[in-house]
């Protein structure tokens, strides 16, 4: 790989990436100019409602925003090599083998009529052409067997509609971590799952992850989940960033009104009593946002200066910054 | 306080999955639950996807009828009313389902969704009508203007809202609500949850909360259910439920929720074997004896109010 002078251990670097929807009026953008930094081995959670742009920012961190969409500014950066405008035969030597997803729903992410066996294998015949049948065989034997599936030998002739949600998943994550790659994408792994199974799924994610130091950037609209699985979180809104920072302090304290307003919005399991102070309206149309910031039609503390620009991310701290301008 | 629902040994059986080529199997969705639900209180029922929860709230709705068991209501036998006296029952149990898009026919303006209980058990004039509808729309927080729209125009919220509006349009005496805020939006889930503490607390009304969300159970309900397996497995005040859980069920949901203090490791999913002896959690049981594989425990009161079906605990292992 040409070595262009980057950051010490950056993985992926976003700069102003805007991704775009056609439609039949104005392009609608999903995601507007959004930068982020991942090291080496890092964690970023990405929070936000439907529609604020969280799962096609990993869909382009993979080159897989479907059309109409399409990336249509910014640069995208992975191990110092520009992916915006790369070729879709070097997209696909890259995906599976140095960036690996999974998604919410295990059921459609495996094709139905082959085999875990087969899904399995067809990483190492794009990837690994070279291995022989046995090596083949023997890697997805172990890996069956690191994501805790029983039998894992008879399991690769076994259907996906054989298996249950949860072990559904599991062989979702094999297939995604089989080629040990450097950055695996996990948009809301485990949304569809019972509480129970979620547990064990994200200890799955976790030991894998720290075993192999892959970095892991997981969007999810569940705080909790972030809390519990990543170092850094983004907040999102209408296709921006709005708060970013450490986990536990943007929890603890954040910043931005939809930060503070999301976290008031669930209820405490150890203070039910607690009244909730929802955020009042709903998620704005992204083809039609208020002038300035997207959030100020919901926003309680929102003054006139909200409408003049959108507001940039203002440092708050070390690490931590808001796009409010009452941080500022 | 005299019960306003008793539900009384009540069970379903469905033919089992894969049908006569498979066997004749039978699948026991729900067996021998028996709770009551006091005039004004909430009763959530907890438990995860296959659990029954949702065919006991079907059957409690009537709109499934059960295998077994018997629910009375109002200190009537609610599963012997039939024609016009069960429809005149109707309008005391009303009910709000998960998806507001499902629940809602597309062809219909909100006006008319609203008006079509009024219509079928109270009908009045055109006028009276319409300024029902205006206060039970703006009851709900939505504009009386939106009785115009139809349901497509609407936001999932503003549609679970109407969804509200029609099942206390009739003034129920029980609100099943089954999985109300689970396909919406944090910010939603939240305004959803707000207005049924509102609306509970301004029309006295009763309700059985079905949620596979415990934090969410815990800000409506005042006693709560866990459903493992179409068994009841415990009964408690939500507080001290959720605070100190007997059954071993409860204490497993509790660790795995994320971001809770309790969280811990999850314990690898044993290798699940249907049997009929036995509890049905002990294969997963960190405590299971071999009792537990043996005699299936039966749910047993521990303390006032508290409820647990655990050898251990009524037998009082450490």
């Amino acid at each position: 790989m040409n070595a262009a002078p980057l950051e010490i251990d950056a993985l992926l670097e976003i700069d102003a990436l805007t991704v775009e929807y056609a439609t039949r009026g104005a392009p609608v953008p999903a995601v507007r100019a959004v930068s982020l930094r991942l090291q080496r081995g890092g964690t970023i959670g990405l929070v936000g409602e439907s529609g604020c742009g969280k799962s096609t920012l990993a869909l382009a961190v993979l080159g897989l925003v479907p059309p109409p969409g399409r990336v249509a500014g910014g640069t995208l950066r992975f191990e110092g090599r520009t992916l915006t405008g790369l070729p879709e035969r070097d997209w696909r030597r890259l995906r599976g083998e140095r960036i690996a997803i999974i998604l919410q729903d295990p059921t459609t992410a495996l094709n139905p009529v082959w085999t875990i066996g087969a899904q399995l294998a067809e990483m190492f015949r794009w990837h690994r052409p070279s291995l022989g049948r046995a090596e083949v065989r023997r890697a997805m034997v172990a890996m069956l067997d690191r994501v805790g599936i029983a039998q894992p030998e008879r399991r690769l002739r076994s259907f996906p509609h054989e298996l249950s949600g949860g072990m559904r998943q599991r062989v979702a994550i094999a297939c995604a971590l089989i080629l040990s790659p450097a950055l695996l994408v996990a948009d809301e792994p485990t949304t569809a799952l019972d509480v129970t199974v979620q547990a064990q799924i994200l200890d799955l994610i976790r030991t894998l992850r720290t075993e192999h130091g892959t970095a892991l950037m997981l969007i999810s609209h569940d705080l909790g989940v972030v809390a519990e699985m990543c170092d850094q979180v983004a907040v999102m809104y209408a296709g921006r960033i709005v708060e970013f920072g450490p986990t536990a302090v943007v929890l603890q304290q954040p910043r931005h009104p939809y930060t503070q307003g999301l976290l008031s919005s669930r209820p405490s399991l150890l203070r039910p009593d607690l009244e909730l102070t929802p955020i009042p309206g709903a998620v704005p149309d992204l083809a039609h946002l208020p002038d300035g910031c997207a959030f100020r039609t919901r926003c309680k503390l929102a003054e006139p200066r909200c409408a003049e620009a959108v507001p940039p991310l203002y440092p708050v701290a070390e690490g931590h910054a808001a796009a409010c301008v009452r941080v500022q | 306080m005299t019960a306003l629902l008793e539900v009384e040994g009540l069970g379903r059986t469905f033919a089992a999955p894969g049908g006569w080529l498979a066997g004749a199997g039978r699948l026991l969705a729900v067996d021998r639950v028996s709770f009551s639900i006091d005039r004004g209180e909430t009763f959530g029922l907890v438990g995860e996807s296959g659990s029954g929860k949702s065919t006991l709230g079907r059957m409690i709705g009537r709109l499934l009828a059960p295998s077994a068991g018997s629910i009375r209501f109002a200190g009537q036998d609610w599963l012997a009313l039939r024609g016009t006296a069960l429809r005149a029952a109707r309008a005391q149990v009303q009910m709000v389902f998960q998806s507001p898009y499902a629940s809602l026919d597309p062809r219909w303006p909100i006006g008319a969704i609203v008006a079509e209980p009024l219509r079928t058990h109270r009908p009045s004039g055109r006028a009276a009508e319409r300024q029902a509808v205006t206060q039970l729309l703006e009851s709900v927080g939505l504009d009386a203007a939106m009785m115009h729209r139809f349901p497509h125009q609407l936001s999932g919220g503003q549609r679970q809202r109407v969804a509200i509006a029609r099942a206390i349009a009739l003034e129920p005496a029980l609100l099943i609500a089954d999985e109300p805020v689970s396909a919406l939006d944090v910010s939603v889930q939240a305004q959803i949850l707000a207005l049924l503490r509102e609306i509970r607390a301004a029309h006295g009304l009763a309700m059985l909360f079905i949620s596979h969300d415990l934090s969410v159970v815990a800000y409506l309900a005042d006693r709560v259910g866990v459903l493992y397996r179409g068994r009841l497995v415990e009964v408690g005040p939500s507080r001290a439920l959720f605070a100190e859980p007997l059954h071993p069920y409860t204490e497993a949901l509790l660790e795995a929720i994320p971001g809770n203090p309790r969280r811990r490791q999850a314990r690898a999913a044993a290798i699940e074997t249907a049997t009929d002896a036995g509890c049905s959690f002990a294969p997963r049981c960190p405590y299971a004896r071999d009792i537990c594989r043996r005699v299936a425990p039966e749910l047993t009161e521990i303390s006032p109010g508290r409820s647990a079906a655990c050898h251990r605990i009524t037998q009082a292992w450490c």
